[in-house]
């Protein structure tokens, strides 16, 4: 404790740095959870782990910026055939109508992967489901090169970017002179509000819903379902479609950070603690372990990498922190326990 | 049947004997994965060199340049391999354009009697000649950077950066911990406080890092970063509004892709460099004519003048002008790796020559030897016109502190020789 110039009494800077790396801790998690979802939201539905689903979000970003600038597809390839110089074709689409387009897009990924791909592997073990989502994610990711090229390009859909003023002066008292305010990211605050949006429309989606319920019965019962007439078929379409929207989403909040380049599909690495931790099968797993991962690699980060262990203890440190509750709950904080009885 | 077999032997001679007849220059480059925005351009200069060489002069005394190029996409196992599947083909020298490569490379370059230039990169120590025999980092290294980013702080500061704060915020590899030696060695000479902020691989996350420069407020932040750190990390610059003219990053921070995802907020972001910036070079007139305009170019022409497509072109210059004293020192042009080895080890390239070669002030002018393969270590300070889109050179092409990295080198190459038994090269 100490009393500042103010002569009002408050805990000392530090204590507010630490709650400052608390909140950006949570904002960083639901930043995790964005990606995490995409892979629940298939293993659920289909018991697939999606390696694929970085690469969605890479593709899907891809997608969005190429509409938006007007980008003319393959242009590349285009020219080296024909000898032409395409590369744009002049507009620049509304944020919106390039969003849009992206998902339809998305939709069209989700119809061919079921047509070409899980079609022709139904029954099949988990691993062979598994190996087919890696080839598609290198596929995915050379397809998306060749489509939209590979500079590195500046993602602008008009979500603010950069310390939230408001919260900054609205807070800068509570330390003393040597306290600037809370440092939290506008981009952050959006990624916050779109994810509890989002993960509020599946949860309405899935309950009230036919489609939903369908959903939902595929998810705890494949035959069951198949037998009174769900179409498997059209459950795993509507999945990869939702899963293509949230890699969009992921992409959009990732992407305005680092621009869209090819190492945005690396985000995917940042999911798997928090689905280890989260479970594969819950969605309230994947925002709750995201949050918890979130905030306890920076916290580690903040009170014990940076000043005893050199930092860059964050990968390393969530990886941990997902096997300490593995060791306790195998199944994840809210995923399904597996019980078989003879 | 004698002539079926003799139409065999012949057809199998003149499978080989392109790879014989050419000048061979491997390009170990990454258009693909997650660093390819960067090694695109670089791969493009390289090959639009020899390109312009074939084309306008019917390649380098008279013998046309072959670049092979081979894919690495940015990682070590496949670097090796993709040296190995080349060396066969009568390769000169060596770019593998990847520290990580570097150093796996090492060992194998030198008993197979192949030079390798790393060029701002690699190894440091391998500045050390007597040591290093096959490999060469001319014109500058990273102990040279860590040098001239100081220097310029020192510029700004008139000469006194005793208790100025700086950080450098680092890539955690073998390649982000290069300079640290250095800084520290630079600190203790200077008097400045340096704190060590590392990154993890790949860089997209950075929050911890940032929130600390914000609470520990340095005055300057010098940066080691590559591939997404390095837009990342001038984005969280943005963010915080660290003033972007404190924020100082190696030359592989300093590409347009670095700044132009953060668009005019990056105004003022400066980065290092050891060779000239833009398009205003004679040379480049040519390259348009003879290389881009014939169809021959290895991109689409649009990295021109950007500072990696530069920092390929340069490197390819270089090699070409190794290859000129090889034939020159050998009698012979048709030379080979031994040949460019003694070419390199002999390389002077003076400003005269640069301009000959339509480059002038491009790059120092400095004379390669038996006991310095590291140059002369120069280099100036570049920085983002986010309105021009543009880097400009804000500073001249200025000396390293060798007086503290000299004694480093010495250090950190006799410890090598001493862990792998060899024996230093008597230079005089």
């Amino acid at each position: 404790m100490c009393r500042t110039a103010r002569g009002s009494n408050i805990m000392s800077a530090e204590f507010y740095y630490g709650v400052e790396v608390f909140l950006n801790g949570l904002m960083a998690g639901v930043m995790y959870s964005l990606v995490a979802l995409g892979f629940v939201l298939i293993f659920k539905a289909s018991g697939i782990f999606n390696y694929a689903q970085g690469v969605m979000a890479l593709f899907a970003a891809l997608t969005l910026v190429g509409f938006q600038n007007g980008q003319i597809p393959f242009a590349s390839l285009i020219n080296a055939i024909f000898g032409t110089n395409l590369h744009s074709f002049g507009w620049h689409l509304p944020a919106l109508l390039a969003i849009l387009l992206a998902v339809l897009v998305m939709i069209l990924f989700a119809i061919l992967v079921e047509r070409l791909v899980l079609k022709h592997l139904v029954n099949q073990e988990p691993i062979i489901l598994f190996m087919a989502t890696i080839g598609l994610a290198y596929f995915m990711e050379g397809f998306g090169d060749l489509m939209w090229g590979s500079e590195i390009k500046k993602l602008d859909i008009g979500i603010p970017q950069g310390g939230n003023g408001w919260v900054e002066s609205h807070t800068a008292f509570l330390g003393g002179d040597d306290f600037y305010g809370f440092y939290l990211d506008s981009l952050d605050i959006v990624a916050a509000i779109v994810a509890v949006a989002l993960v509020a429309s599946l949860v309405l989606f899935s309950q009230y819903t036919k489609t939903g319920r369908a959903l939902r019965a595929v998810a705890d019962d494949h035959q069951a379902a198949l037998s009174v007439g769900i179409s498997l078929r059209t459950i795993w379409v509507i999945v990869w479609s939702i899963a293509g929207f949230v890699a969009l989403v992921a992409g959009i909040m990732w992407g305005a950070k680092s621009g869209v380049q090819f190492s945005l599909s690396l985000i995917a690495l940042k999911a798997l603690p928090v689905l280890m931790l989260g479970g594969f099968t819950s969605i309230p797993g994947a925002i709750v372990g995201g949050l918890i991962i979130g905030v306890g690699e920076k916290m580690f980060e903040f009170l014990i990498g940076a000043p005893y262990l050199g930092g860059a203890t964050e990968n390393w440190f969530a990886y941990v922190l997902a096997l300490l509750f593995l060791v306790f709950r195998p199944q994840g904080l809210f995923g399904e326990k597996i019980i078989e009885r003879v | 049947m004698k002539l079926k077999l003799a139409t065999l032997a012949l057809s199998a001679l003149m499978a080989a004997a392109p790879a014989m007849a050419d000048l061979v220059y491997p390009s170990l480059s990454y258009r693909t994965g997650p660093y390819a925005a960067g090694g695109i351009p670089f791969a493009d200069g390289y090959a639009d060199y020899f390109t312009l060489l074939n084309e306008r002069d019917g390649g380098i005394g008279g013998v046309k340049a072959k670049v092979i190029e081979c894919e690495t996409g940015y990682s070590t196992e496949k670097g090796v391999e993709c040296y190995e599947s080349t060396k066969g083909e009568g390769a000169l020298v060596y770019q593998p354009l990847s520290t990580g490569i570097t150093y796996q490379l090492i060992p194998k370059v030198t008993a197979d009697g192949i030079p390798m230039h790393t060029m701002g990169y690699g190894r440091t120590s391998a500045a050390n000649g007597k040591v290093f025999s096959n490999v060469f980092n001319y014109p500058a290294n990273y102990w040279n950077g860590a040098s001239l980013a100081i220097n310029h702080l020192l510029d700004l500061n008139g000469g006194d950066i005793k208790g100025k704060k700086v950080a450098l915020l680092y890539h955690n590899s073998a390649y982000g911990k290069e300079p640290i030696r250095t800084l520290q060695e630079l600190a203790k000479k200077h008097g400045f406080e340096l704190s060590l902020l590392a990154v993890d691989h790949p860089g997209q996350e950075q929050k911890s890092q940032w929130l600390q420069i914000r609470r520990e407020k340095p005055d300057y932040v010098l940066m080691w970063g590559w591939g997404v750190m390095n837009q990342v990390a001038i984005q969280e610059a943005v963010n915080i509004h660290f003033p972007m003219e404190n924020f100082i990053g190696i030359w592989w921070s300093g590409s347009e892709n670095d700044v132009l995802p953060a668009g005019e907020a990056a105004n003022g972001y400066k980065a290092l460099t050891f060779h000239n910036v833009g398009h205003n070079f004679p040379v480049f007139d040519d390259i348009q004519k003879y290389v881009v305009d014939a169809g021959k170019a290895a991109g689409n022409g649009d990295q021109i003048g950007t500072v990696l497509y530069n920092r390929g072109l340069y490197a390819a210059m270089l090699a070409a002008e190794a290859t000129r004293k090889a034939q020159e020192l050998s009698g012979k042009a048709q030379i080979t790796p031994a040949d460019m080895r003694d070419g390199m080890e002999a390389l002077e390239i003076t400003e005269e020559r640069m301009t000959e070669l339509g480059m002038p002030n491009f790059g120092p002018s400095f004379k390669v030897s038996c006991a310095n393969h590291g140059g002369p270590g120069t280099g100036a300070v570049q920085q983002w016109d986010a309105t021009a889109k543009e880097w400009k050179l804000i500073s001249d092409f200025g000396p390293s502190d060798m007086d503290v990295i000299q004694p480093l080198i010495d250090e950190d190459s006799m410890a090598y020789a001493k862990e792998n038994n060899i024996t230093p090269r008597d230079c005089n």
